[in-house]
């Protein structure tokens, strides 16, 4: 482990610095990607007509490869950081628009009902009733496109010294050192897991309601092959719902234009 | 539109439809490294994925494997791989089955599991083995998902298959990295267009399978 955490004079960083760097790179798209999401994930409930669209056009924009889409932007934005940050906030997007729809239509109608007969108006209610039922889709959403993001952030070595940690593996391969790569992946790989446990704990502390062995683990009581039938887990139900409600609210709407 | 003259201009030129550095042998190529690694990935997640979700059990494991997988940086262990074992198409499948494994392995495992309990148990009732009951009642319900999965794997493994460009070998990164030390951008946009159509045919080759082999009682929407 001898000069492990040493880093080529090149980079003009310490290891903590390019994490550092790494997390503003890799964080920075996501909240932005998420700011952006909320009110399109809102207006894509509100108007369900929209939703098939946006998903086509965020899909289409995940197709574009991250090396591509960096490569494209240095004509527009130079070999800078905003170049590597707003793939990576296209991309959190791509994750996070079907997550808060998913999320946001998953709350029953009844509680919607009960929230306007107490008075709730449309603000108070999306903030107070939506937006915390969606937390757990959310979340899981966002757990996505934090690992992903950080992952991504490596390939910005292409477009000069942008990688953060992925510089790491320019040298690695530039002075043949091997323990370079190691340190990039393994130091990569464990800020990921950090973050994701990071984001775990959020739900637990957001939605303390939810049973303790809610989202990733839930699975764990299903044991046997018995399915329980009674209690079945949250996304599970959320999946094939919105589905199911948008052809029904497709086809009146067919009906009255005739 | 600067993107769109550089996309006319790099299919215009004939340099780039023939030869090894042509537009066909590159295509080719990066098909061929998106297939071996889609194959692989699948022989490992599919199985996996159907047997753990037909027992339910589990699953706490395959999701710490599932975040731990995604948690590895695909470039990372990209150029890892290269230095540890040279030039060979080993390092560049390591991480592209990687990248696919953790889609491929939850999707398959949630849409076994997630079937709906009571034609299973009727199936349990008329005397079917459990094998039969996997294949015959769980698989074709689940498929859609499972195709969903599969699909999501594929064009992940397609865009991230331009990085093996990066350490010397072919497909279509190729132009997006030779464009980018050249300063020819032109090159850089061509290749990006051909990923992104790439990715773009496979969705729909997906769309196509998951339209044939879905029976129509079971089609979502």
């Amino acid at each position: 482990m001898n000069g492990f955490f040493d880093i080529p004079s090149d980079l003009q960083h310490s290891w903590l610095g390019l994490i550092g760097l790494h997390l503003r790179e890799a964080l920075i798209p996501v909240l932005a990607g998420l700011v952006l999401a909320l009110p399109i994930g809102q207006l894509c409930v509100r108007l369900r007509w929209l939703y098939p669209p946006v998903l086509w056009v965020t899909t289409v924009l995940y197709a574009v490869p991250s090396l591509a889409f960096f490569v494209v932007l240095i004509d527009y934005t130079g070999q800078s950081e905003t170049t590597v940050m707003i793939p990576l906030a296209v991309y959190s997007l791509v994750v996070l628009v079907p997550a808060i729809v998913d999320g946001v239509r998953s709350v029953p109608q009844e509680t919607l009902a009960a929230a306007t007969a107490m008075g709730f108006g449309p603000v108070r209610r999306y903030l107070q009733v939506q937006l915390p039922i969606a937390v757990p889709a959310l979340i899981a959403g966002l757990r996505i496109a934090t690992v992903s993001s950080i992952s991504l952030v490596s390939v910005g070595t292409l477009i000069g010294n942008q990688g953060a940690l992925g510089n790491l593996l320019a040298d690695a391969m530039f002075y043949h050192r091997t323990a370079l790569a190691v340190n990039s992946v393994v130091t990569t790989a464990v800020l990921a897991i950090v973050i994701d446990a990071l984001l775990v704990l959020l739900r637990k502390v957001l939605t303390p309601w939810a049973p303790p062995s809610s989202g990733g683990t839930r699975t764990a009581r299903r044991g046997g092959r018995r399915r329980l039938p009674g209690r079945p887990a949250q996304e599970q139900t959320v999946r094939p719902e919105p589905a199911a409600p948008a052809v029904q609210g497709a086809a009146p709407v067919k009906d009255t234009a005739r | 539109m600067n993107v769109l003259n550089f996309i006319n201009d790099f299919f215009s030129d004939s340099a780039h439809w023939h030869g090894y550095d042509g537009i066909p042998h590159r295509l080719l190529e990066h098909v061929q490294y998106s297939l071996i690694a889609l194959a692989i990935a699948a022989a490992i997640g599919l199985p996996v994925g159907l047997i753990t979700g037909h027992t339910g059990r589990g699953g706490t494991a395959l999701a710490l494997i599932a975040t731990a997988a995604r948690a590895l940086p695909s470039f990372g262990l990209l150029v890892l791989m290269f230095v540890l074992l040279g030039l060979g198409l080993l390092p560049v499948m390591i991480p592209l089955v990687v990248l696919a494994v953790p889609p491929i392995l939850v999707t398959t495992y949630e849409a076994v599991r997630t079937v709906e309990p009571a034609p299973v148990d009727a199936a349990r009732g008329m005397g079917m083995t459990e094998p039969r009951i996997l294949f015959q009642v769980e698989l074709p319900v689940a498929l859609p998902l499972i195709f969903s999965g599969l699909r999501s794997a594929a064009i992940q493994i397609v865009s991230t298959a331009t990085i093996a460009a990066y350490v010397s070998l072919g497909g279509l990164g190729r132009y997006i990295v030779d464009g980018l030390y050249q300063r020819n951008y032109e090159k850089v946009v061509g290749g990006a267009t051909l990923v992104a159509v790439l990715a773009l045919v496979t969705l729909g080759l997906f769309w196509a399978a998951a339209r044939a082999a879905v029976s129509p009682g079971v089609r979502r929407s």
